[in-house]
């Protein structure tokens, strides 16, 4: 069987000493902001990624996806505590969570997260390596119209995640494609945007960009009310669910993984829609549906384990076609290119190790995290108490050091400044930034494409409606955006996201 | 007459519209080339287009929806918080890493209320000792400890 010497291959990588020191390093990490609201995985990563880059490929990346994942569990440790969630995903595990929690039943509570979680990632992580190479097969017969309609689809589907007004996602999409053109033309070597600053003629650092818009935006919007976190000092209760509570949570839990497994393929899925429409189906199909919002198991087993499947299979379309279905699996790009791994089809024939070692430290990951939550969750508890005017200082050195080291380049520093200046108005104005990175990363890619098909179908715009593959994405993505558009659809949008304020 | 603006996407909006006219007007100095080979404007060009006509349909929406309001601003926050990185770049190569990093660390926490001078030395020196023992010394990135500016 190929898949079974194929997993070995990943064991033998990932259960390498350093790789599993790498890969409890990044789960601890991700633990840990996921735990503390305020610090998203997406600034913690942005901000690491210049670390990761003295390690090896395969160390960096299972570390990073460590972090991704980690952080999924820790989130629904402050949700179920505090009723605040520490990722935006747990935001559902809250509603649930926190009032059983409230009838002395955080124990079970959390029990229930972490071994739904833990049941969906192993199955997620298994389909990745299913999928994965079957997915593979597909993308190295697309050319460089199926990659431009690709990404097209890509940008388009990401925003149906983005709060608020499609038209401002929209924007904020071209405004992250425009921001990914600045530097030199590739044809031409033409300095584009650059404003006759030579420090940005290889384009502006996309570290910079992540971290001001993603982490020092957020801490400016966290300064504008400084509050105290009220931590509930209840006791945790017993950690083991009974046998009635484990029964209670077997069929929200299976049908979670496979909502979540779904929807963390599609472009711009990924763990937020998953936990969101896990919640849904739940309460839909329950036989007490009352319980839901005032303490069901259901209702935290379901979407726990709907938004760790989908944070697992969100690297189906990075491994195979190289396309970041959510801000965080754009910078793995941003992390892989660093290295020199250029994302796409080529990568499970010509670093099987790296490929399969990544798919490998997920389950292994996922491990680790079952044993750090249930018997160290006291400690995380604690964790809660650190306030938070004494935290960021603490991750604007961090954000300062990781930006520099990137290059030695003292104007990312300044891009950092000018970008979370930037990433803080959009947020005022009710711009998400989510889409704005995504087009970031992909505008080169899309531009490059865009070019190279062009001359392939010699100025023929029609070259990608003539192939088919180009043309079936290209008509979803049409889909999607009137979908999208329909009056009744983005009320039903609206409601979805207000519920989860 | 009182038809309600709602000014955050108007501002929204109007923003888009500028933000695409200055990458227009800096896409026309370019080639822009044909479709068959583009130029390094056509791309941009089009981009920014699309990003005139998105505002402008925001700045149309904007005048039938109710207002909401902004908000308030972190005024504090923004006013120590931005300089920290700024400050870093213009210091770790003339002060060095260790200094500098002190600095940073504490103008960043100057953003807080909540937070004592003594508390912020506090924090700025326990900062700088973590930061230069993990990453000058652990993880051996290339900084200058000490830079030239100072006196030794």
């Amino acid at each position: 069987m190929d898949l079974i010497s194929n997993l070995g291959l990943g064991f033998a990588t990932a259960g390498s000493p350093t790789n599993l020191l790498f890969c409890l390093i990044g789960v601890i990490l991700g633990t840990l902001i996921g735990v503390l609201p305020g610090i998203g995985a997406t600034a913690t990563i942005a901000m690491l990624l210049p670390i990761t880059f003295q390690l090896e490929p395969v160390s960096s990346l299972i570390m990073l996806a460590g972090i991704y994942y980690g952080a999924q569990y820790g989130g629904s440790t402050t949700a179920i505590l505090i009723n605040m969630p520490g990722e935006s995903s747990s935001a559902v595990t809250a509603i649930d969570g926190y009032q059983l929690a409230r009838k002395g039943k955080a124990g079970t509570a959390l029990a229930v997260a972490a071994l739904g979680s833990f049941f969906a990632g192993s199955v997620a992580t298994l389909l990745v390596a299913i999928l994965a190479p079957l997915l593979t097969i597909v993308a190295l017969k697309f050319g460089a119209a199926e990659y431009f309609s690709l990404m097209l689809l890509g940008l388009v589907a990401a925003i149906a995640l983005a709060h608020g007004s499609i038209l401002k996602a929209l924007a904020m999409t071209v405004l992250g494609l425009l921001l990914g053109v600045v530097g030199t033309d590739i044809y031409t070597g033409t300095p584009r945007f650059t404003f006759g600053i030579t420090a940005y003629a290889d384009g502006l650092n996309f570290v910079a960009l992540a971290v001001g818009v993603f982490g020092i935006a957020e801490i400016l919007r966290n300064l504008e009310g400084e509050q105290d976190r009220t931590v509930l000092t209840t006791k945790l209760g017993s950690l083991w669910p009974s046998r009635a509570d484990l029964k209670a949570m077997i069929a929200p839990m299976l049908r979670g993984t496979l909502l979540g497994s779904a929807l963390g393929i599609l472009p711009g899925g990924g763990a937020i829609l998953a936990s969101f429409a896990s919640y849904t189906v739940e309460k839909r199909i329950s036989k007490t549906p009352e319980e839901f919002g005032k303490g069901s198991i259901a209702g935290v087993a379901g979407p726990e384990s709907a938004n760790n499947a989908g944070a697992q299979t969100s690297f189906i379309p990075l491994l195979t076609l190289g396309i970041p279905a959510n801000p965080v699996m754009a910078l793995m790009v941003g992390a892989m290119i660093i290295q020199g791994v250029v994302p796409g089809p080529n990568v499970a024939a010509e670093q099987p190790a790296l490929f399969w070692g990544i798919i490998a430290s997920m389950w292994i990951g996922n491990l680790m995290l079952i044993v750090l939550n249930l018997p160290l969750i006291g400690l995380w508890v604690k964790l809660l108490t650190v306030p938070y005017h004494v935290l960021f200082p603490i991750i604007m050195a961090f954000c300062s050091i990781g930006v520099y080291s990137v290059n030695s380049n003292v104007y990312d520093l300044y891009a950092v400044a000018g970008f979370g200046l930037m990433g803080y108005v959009l947020m005022k104005l009710r711009c998400e930034p989510a889409p704005l990175l995504l087009g970031f990363v992909l505008g080169p890619l899309l531009e490059e494409n865009l070019r190279r098909a062009m001359i392939l179908g010699r100025g023929d715009p029609t070259t990608f409606v003539t192939r088919p593959i180009s043309a079936t994405l290209l008509g979803l993505t049409v889909i999607v955006l009137i979908v999208m558009l329909l009056p009744q659809v983005s009320k039903k949008r609206a409601e979805v996201f207000s519920e989860a304020e | 007459m009182a038809r309600p603006i709602n000014k955050t996407d108007a501002a929204a909006g109007g923003l888009f519209i500028a933000v695409g006219v200055l990458f227009a007007v800096q896409s026309m100095g370019m080639e822009i080339g044909t479709a068959l080979r583009m130029g390094p404007g056509y791309f941009p060009l089009v981009l920014s287009g699309v990003m005139i006509l998105l505002g402008a349909a925001i700045v149309f929406t904007a005048f039938s929806s109710e207002d909401e309001p902004v908000g308030t601003l972190a005024w504090r926050g923004m006013m120590f918080i931005l300089p920290a990185p700024i400050f870093f770049g213009l210091t770790v190569r003339g002060l060095g890493f260790v200094p500098s990093i002190f600095f940073t660390t504490l103008i960043a926490a100057r953003a807080a209320l909540k937070m004592s001078w003594l508390a912020s030395l506090i924090l700025s020196v326990a900062v700088m000792i973590f930061c230069t023992l993990v990453f000058s010394v652990g993880l051996g990135l290339p900084f200058r400890r000490f830079g030239p500016w100072l006196p030794v």
